[in-house]
């Protein structure tokens, strides 16, 4: 027993490499869009130090809208603007109904408020666009190819790519521009962020905006592979983990935490996995994530919050 | 002032006719269907073709036929969202509705049909679970109150592994292959894996079991394995978003999509076309006919939607889990039509149905009476078999439609059956049930 868990599973690893880099790509190449899904919740908890329960059924919703205008035949570059149109729309009602009624509330008012957002938006999307599921395909080539043994699929990548674009621009973006630093200060204390001018009403929209684009984004790459319908808000479950460890405030985190997690959870399943039975991809992510915060409680790259008392 | 006593009066109005539609569905004499949907949630795309075959299907009987033997059938939806939670309070609102209760229970979730086997024996309301919920009610002696005709999960997946036999040029080459279950890691994924390890054993091939965790919508690990092991075959055991993630990550390591097959719970036309191409050639189970060219389904467009096809296209008619329950439904209607004929032209009870049920026998010349010749085989229940160990056939996808593209397969009765009676056994020992005798 003892040799099947310590030993063999590294022997495995050993006898069949390319087998091995195949399954650390693929654990890479997941673990960006697990990192696509968990940036949404990042740039919302930045905002407004919220846990948006709602983003799930976010990415469902940029998904339904985009696939729903396309099916009456709306071509593809016009209902993306309009999905993305949407998504502005939505931020703008959240914060119009939601956001500005709650303001220096407990985090947990606001967390209560996502979690009707998300029934809300998951009851309107399939009334408006149905419950079937929809095929997605936007083009993107699929062709699996070979090089040294080890087998690549051109959507993975490209999906993998693109979610690595968006993540690197937002965090430029979130890092060195005044909106970035304003978010940083909303962050910290509404109040606060009021009283020196910063204009708390935008910065909410801006940010809901633009998780609602990530969403998008993810509706996409994760609906193209399974077609858009409902259980694609449940991906929110994948990105937990990956907020555990990269930390709920850092975007940086949310891309490295993936990394890990997506490479971690595989390696776990191939090796570890039949010797339970398998399935343990699921909550290894998990385990893996506790760990660390074993060592670093606020996570990679969360921030460190020291209060005097 | 005046507005405001309109919207009472509207209000009040509304209620009103509420109470007579609900009169109405509760009229003396009526043959009460209980419905347990799913319309919403993460299984909707297969729960509402269900819905609506059932919905058509009893809908036609009482427009083409004046109802079962001139009682008009009756029916009410609750919904599930696929949650056995819900579906157990659905059973409680709804098992005493009808001017004699609910004639059965068709629950559509294994979990659900688990939480209710123990309870129909008390309310005395059959269920029937076809083809899915516990295999080992197939011993009627043990469960008096519960059918899973026309075949079972254990009897599918003998049929698959004759299938294969079949396809490789004999049992006997069986002991060269290699073979994977996909299946949901849930009671109902992993139902075929005893009888797969029971045959695996007698036919020498080398078995791998390969669980998904729920929902099933990330997979790579899994395909990563399959792509190692390099099976001969693959069966899957897969519900909902799993079923179209699977096929599309088959297709990305090239696996021969004519050498993976599904069981009928992972081969609707909702599972294959979010694939696109890559599904094309895909294998599943099933034990009816695809397609909307049966004279049962020009009935229901001509009665059920005047005429209107687009309109029932639209209703999913001719879909794989849209003719499923048109076969559902009909297995169960036709149970109270064999009531019928003991008890009288009258509604039924439920344990005048389970009477029903027990004795059913469908024979080709009634498939045909039905408009159904072709489209499912003939069936007999008894005491002592509430499965009948139905064969099965296996359906493919083209990209644009299912065809059948098998012989009826059938089951291997000698393994299964053994299995099911020493798994009723134990079910009886544990719920200290005594078997009864059939004679």
């Amino acid at each position: 027993m003892l040799f099947d868990i310590f030993i063999a599973p590294f022997l495995d690893m050993v006898d069949s490499p390319a087998f091995f880099v195949e399954v650390v790509i693929v654990g890479l190449l997941t673990g960006v869009m697990y990192s696509l899904v968990a940036l949404g919740f990042v740039l919302i908890f930045k905002a407004s130090g919220v846990f948006n329960f709602a983003q799930g059924v976010m990415v469902l919703f940029a998904a339904l809208t985009l696939v729903g205008l396309m099916e009456h035949s709306v071509p593809i570059w016009l209902a993306l603007v309009l999905t993305v149109a949407v998504m502005v729309v939505l931020a703008y009602m959240v914060e119009w109904l939601m956001l500005r009624r709650l303001v220096n509330q407990e985090g947990i008012v606001l967390f209560m408020a996502t979690i009707g957002l998300s029934f809300v938006l998951q009851g309107l999307g399939e009334t408006v666009w149905g419950s079937n599921v929809k095929p997605l395909d936007i083009g993107i080539p699929d062709a699996s190819f070979e090089i040294y043994g080890v087998l690549l699929n051109e959507f993975d990548i490209f999906a993998a790519a693109s979610g690595a674009i968006l993540v690197a621009v937002l965090a430029v973006f979130f890092h060195y521009t005044r909106i970035g630093r304003a978010l940083r200060a909303v962050a910290d204390d509404h109040q606060a962020a009021l009283s020196v001018g910063i204009p708390l009403k935008t910065i909410w929209v801006i940010v809901w905006a633009v998780a609602g684009i990530v969403g998008l984004v993810a509706g996409i790459m994760w609906g193209a592979k399974s077609g858009v319908q409902f259980s694609l808000s449940l991906i929110a479950l994948k990105a937990l983990p990956v907020l555990i460890l990269g930390g709920f405030t850092s975007v940086p985190g949310a891309i490295v935490g993936g990394l890990i997690i997506g490479v971690g959870e595989k390696i776990a399943e191939i090796y570890w996995g039949p010797l339970v039975g398998g399935a343990i991809e699921n909550w290894f992510a998990y385990v893996l994530a506790l760990v660390f915060l074993l060592f670093r409680p606020q996570g990679l790259f969360g921030e460190k919050i020291i209060e005097r008392v | 002032m005046k507005i405001r006593t309109l919207i009472l009066a509207g209000i009040a109005g509304a209620t009103g006719l509420g109470a007579v539609a609900a009169s109405s569905a509760m009229a003396a004499g009526d043959q009460f269907f209980p419905m347990l949907v799913y319309r919403t949630g993460p299984y909707a795309p297969s729960g509402i073709p269900v819905a609506n075959g059932f919905r058509d299907y009893y809908t036609l009987l009482n427009k083409r036929d004046g109802g079962i033997n001139g009682v008009k059938v009756t029916f009410e939806e609750c919904e599930t969202e696929y949650n056995t939670k819900l579906g157990v309070e659905c059973y409680e609102k709804l098992k005493n509705g009808g001017s004699t209760g609910a004639t059965m229970f068709n629950p559509y979730s294994t979990g659900i049909t688990y939480q209710l086997i123990p309870k129909a024996a008390v309310d005395e309301v059959p269920i029937l679970s076809m083809g899915y919920g516990r295999t080992a009610a197939a011993d009627g002696r043990v469960f008096e109150w519960v059918f899973n005709f026309p075949t079972t999960y254990w009897s599918q997946a003998s049929a698959f592994i004759n299938y294969v036999g079949l396809q490789e040029g004999g049992m006997d080459k069986l002991k060269d292959l290699k073979i994977a279950h996909v299946y949901h890691n849930s009671a109902y994924g992993k139902e075929a894996n005893p009888t797969l390890e029971a045959l695996a054993a007698k036919y020498g091939f080398e078995l791998t079991l390969l669980a998904v965790d729920h929902p099933g919508q990330e997979q790579k690990a899994t395909w990563l394995q399959v792509r190692k092991k390099r099976p001969d075959w693959v069966f899957m055991s897969g519900w909902g978003v799993m079923n179209q993630v699977a096929i599309k990550e088959a297709a990305a390591i090239n696996f021969k999509m004519d050498h993976f097959v599904g069981n009928w719970w992972s081969g609707s036309d909702a599972d294959v076309v979010p694939a696109g191409k890559g599904s094309i050639g895909y294998k599943s189970a099933t034990f009816h006919a695809p397609g909307d060219g049966y004279q049962v389904h020009k009935d229901i467009v001509k009665y059920v939607y005047d005429g209107d096809e687009a309109k029932a296209k639209g209703n999913n008619i001719g879909e794989v889990l849209y003719n499923r329950a048109v076969v559902n439904a009909m297995f169960g209607t036709e149970a109270v039509r064999t009531a019928m004929g003991k008890f009288g032209d009258k509604a039924m009870t439920g344990k005048q149905v389970r009477w029903g049920l027990e004795n059913l026998d469908l024979t080709a010349a009634r498939l045909k009476e039905l408009g159904m010749e072709g489209f499912t085989l003939p069936v007999k229940v008894s005491c002592v078999d509430h499965e009948t160990g139905g064969p099965i056939a296996i359906q493919q996808w083209d990209g644009a439609k299912w065809s059948v593209v098998s012989d009826w397969i059938p089951t291997n009765r000698a393994v299964v059956r053994p299995l099911v009676e020493k798994a009723a056994a134990a079910y009886a020992a544990e719920n200290k049930i005594t078997p009864r005798t059939c004679n």
